[in-house]
């Protein structure tokens, strides 16, 4: 499960700041929506359903963006780290 | 079923209290979706991806333009299109149509420009490489022979002899204009004597019709004055063939060299702010000209064999997104089905590219590669572009110099290359290579005709 750090802060523009890093980041709207799908904490599949529904994209191509998408959240250091199995 | 919405590839970028970088503050873009009125979409469905499309409205209008820009400071003018620019026959057609003779650099060229069907009198043969049956053959046709170096007029003088004609010769004149590097190898120079050298030896042997001075101080120079330059040593040398042999040329040949609205690499601004114009270009080379001491009814032809700036933005190449990732260091990648094998002038260029199709108005870096399994096939180093999928079409701007004709037959085939004429028909100039097409020039020895042992 991917979880974000609690003190994300995302403005209604789309902008994000991390006060664990000083620094600020932009959204565009795809990536606006799932951002915050992934702070409330929806899992992959419920994400991806939701992604599926809305938008002309093909599976396998929103999985590798959002493979890609959490990747980036990691190196901002956005996430909790992953929980070792 | 409700439509579903466009689909972006969802991103996050950092803010970063940036200087304005190379690409300035422009970051904002504008999909082209249409060349002359033609939906990308469309032609790329009909005639496949990658495709090469040229405007002919384009070539014309470039052509009026800088045909307007010397007419209107100097008497005679005459454009003579550079072949090895681009020498698809309708290009070159279109050009001659407008009123330009034939600028080419070997025999294989000449041979394209009298099936074209031009005056072979009215084709200029420029290059260090004319073969002896290539000026017999422009010799017998009376074509203008613009000579390169000694060896050549010796030929020249030879097969006068032998053909019993005068030839019509011009020669090649390289110079310091101020701009370097100095362009030296071709042609004789003026500043060390060797010009003088030549002309004295055309006039003395008797045998040749010296018609013109010619030269070709460099490629996309975006100095005016360089040119400035250059006009006014060949008006000397003109003007010394006068007072020493009686002799009048009939023109000064400036050769080409304009720059197009291309960005070179590493340049900080984007090739459309640093282009001087054809006004600036042609004020460079007519005021020396005009200002010479020739009298005013006696003012020699002023010939252009303007290439690049003439064609370079007539030309588009249409293509597809193959594939995105990320490199070992997270650099964006995107994976395009254009490569150097098509661009060519991607060596020299950072080209303009457009979406095809609208995005938001996030963009991101990224590299652009090309589909070649080579290390070299990279297409941009940086480019900064909305977020391009899989399967997204773009436009690749100004590549009608050059490409068409450096392109290389490597790993696939070269596609077709489409005209978009003045009504916006469009016309395929040239078909899609094919395997057969290909093969038809190898042959294999008997012996290896079965790989069964
Ligand atoms: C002799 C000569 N003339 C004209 C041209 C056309 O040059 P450009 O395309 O830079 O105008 C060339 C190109 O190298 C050339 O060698």
């Amino acid at each position: 499960m991917k979880k974000m750090k609690s003190n994300i802060a995302l403005s209604e523009s789309g902008f994000v700041f991390n006060p664990n890093t000083g620094e600020s980041f932009t959204l565009n709207p795809v990536g606006q929506q799932l951002f915050e799908m992934i702070r409330e904490g929806q899992d992959y599949q419920s994400i991806r359903k939701k992604f599926l529904e809305i938008y002309e994209v093909e599976d396998s191509i929103f999985e590798k963006d959002y493979e890609d998408f959490v990747h980036l959240l990691h190196s901002y250091q956005m996430m909790e780290p992953d929980e070792q199995a | 079923m409700t439509a579903k919405k466009r689909y972006e590839r969802p991103a996050i970028k950092r803010l970063e209290a940036q200087m304005p970088n190379k690409f300035g503050l422009r970051t904002a873009y504008v999909p082209m979706t249409h060349v002359d009125g033609v939906a990308v979409k469309d032609l790329l469905k009909e005639h496949g991806s990658p495709l090469f499309v040229i405007s002919e409205r384009t070539i014309r209008e470039k052509y009026q333009e800088a045909k307007q820009a010397f007419t209107n400071r100097y008497p005679r003018v005459q454009f003579a299109w550079s072949y090895k620019t681009n020498y698809l026959n309708a290009v070159c057609n279109i050009f001659h149509q407008e009123g330009s003779w034939a600028e080419v650099v070997s025999g294989f060229e000449y041979d394209k420009a009298l099936a074209n069907g031009i005056d072979p009198r009215l084709i200029i043969f420029n290059g260090p490489d004319k073969h002896e049956e290539d000026l017999r053959i422009a010799i017998l046709n009376d074509s203008l022979i613009h000579i390169d170096h000694l060896e050549e007029l010796y030929s020249i003088i030879r097969l006068a002899d032998e053909l019993s004609k005068r030839p019509r010769v011009a020669i090649r004149v390289n110079m310091d204009t101020g701009v370097f590097p100095i362009w030296d190898r071709f042609g004789f120079n003026y500043e060390n004597g060797q010009a003088w050298d030549a002309l004295n030896k055309i006039m003395r042997s008797g045998k040749l019709e010296l018609t013109g001075l010619h030269c070709h101080i460099g490629t996309f120079m975006l100095s005016p004055s360089a040119y400035g330059v250059a006009a006014l040593k060949l008006a000397d040398l003109a003007l010394g063939l006068q007072q020493r042999y009686n002799h009048e040329i009939k023109y000064i040949d400036m050769g080409g060299g304009f720059p197009s609205g291309n960005t070179l690499k590493g340049a900080f601004l984007p090739g459309t702010d640093t282009n001087p114009g054809f006004d600036a270009l042609a004020e460079a080379i007519t005021t020396p000209l005009v200002n010479s001491n020739f009298p005013a009814n006696k003012m020699p032809l002023l010939i252009l064999e303007t290439g690049r700036a003439l064609v370079d933005e007539a030309g588009y190449l249409l293509g597809t997104v193959i594939s995105n990732k990320r490199s070992s260091t997270g650099k964006r990648i995107t994976i395009i089905d254009v490569g150097v094998n098509l661009l060519f002038t991607s060596f020299w260029y950072d080209h303009k590219i457009s979406p095809a199709q609208s995005f938001s108005n996030y963009t991101e870096e990224t590299m652009l590669y090309g589909p070649l399994c080579m290390n070299i096939d990279v297409v941009r180093e940086n480019a900064v572009l909305p977020l391009l999928n899989k399967g997204d079409q773009f436009v690749i701007h100004h590549v009608g110099a050059y490409d068409m004709t450096q392109w290389m037959q490597f790993i696939t085939l070269r596609p077709r290359v489409l005209l978009i004429d003045m009504e916006g028909r469009a016309h395929i100039i040239r078909q899609r290579e094919t395997l057969e097409s290909i093969s038809q020039y190898e042959s294999v020895p008997e012996h290896l005709k079965k790989i069964a042992p």
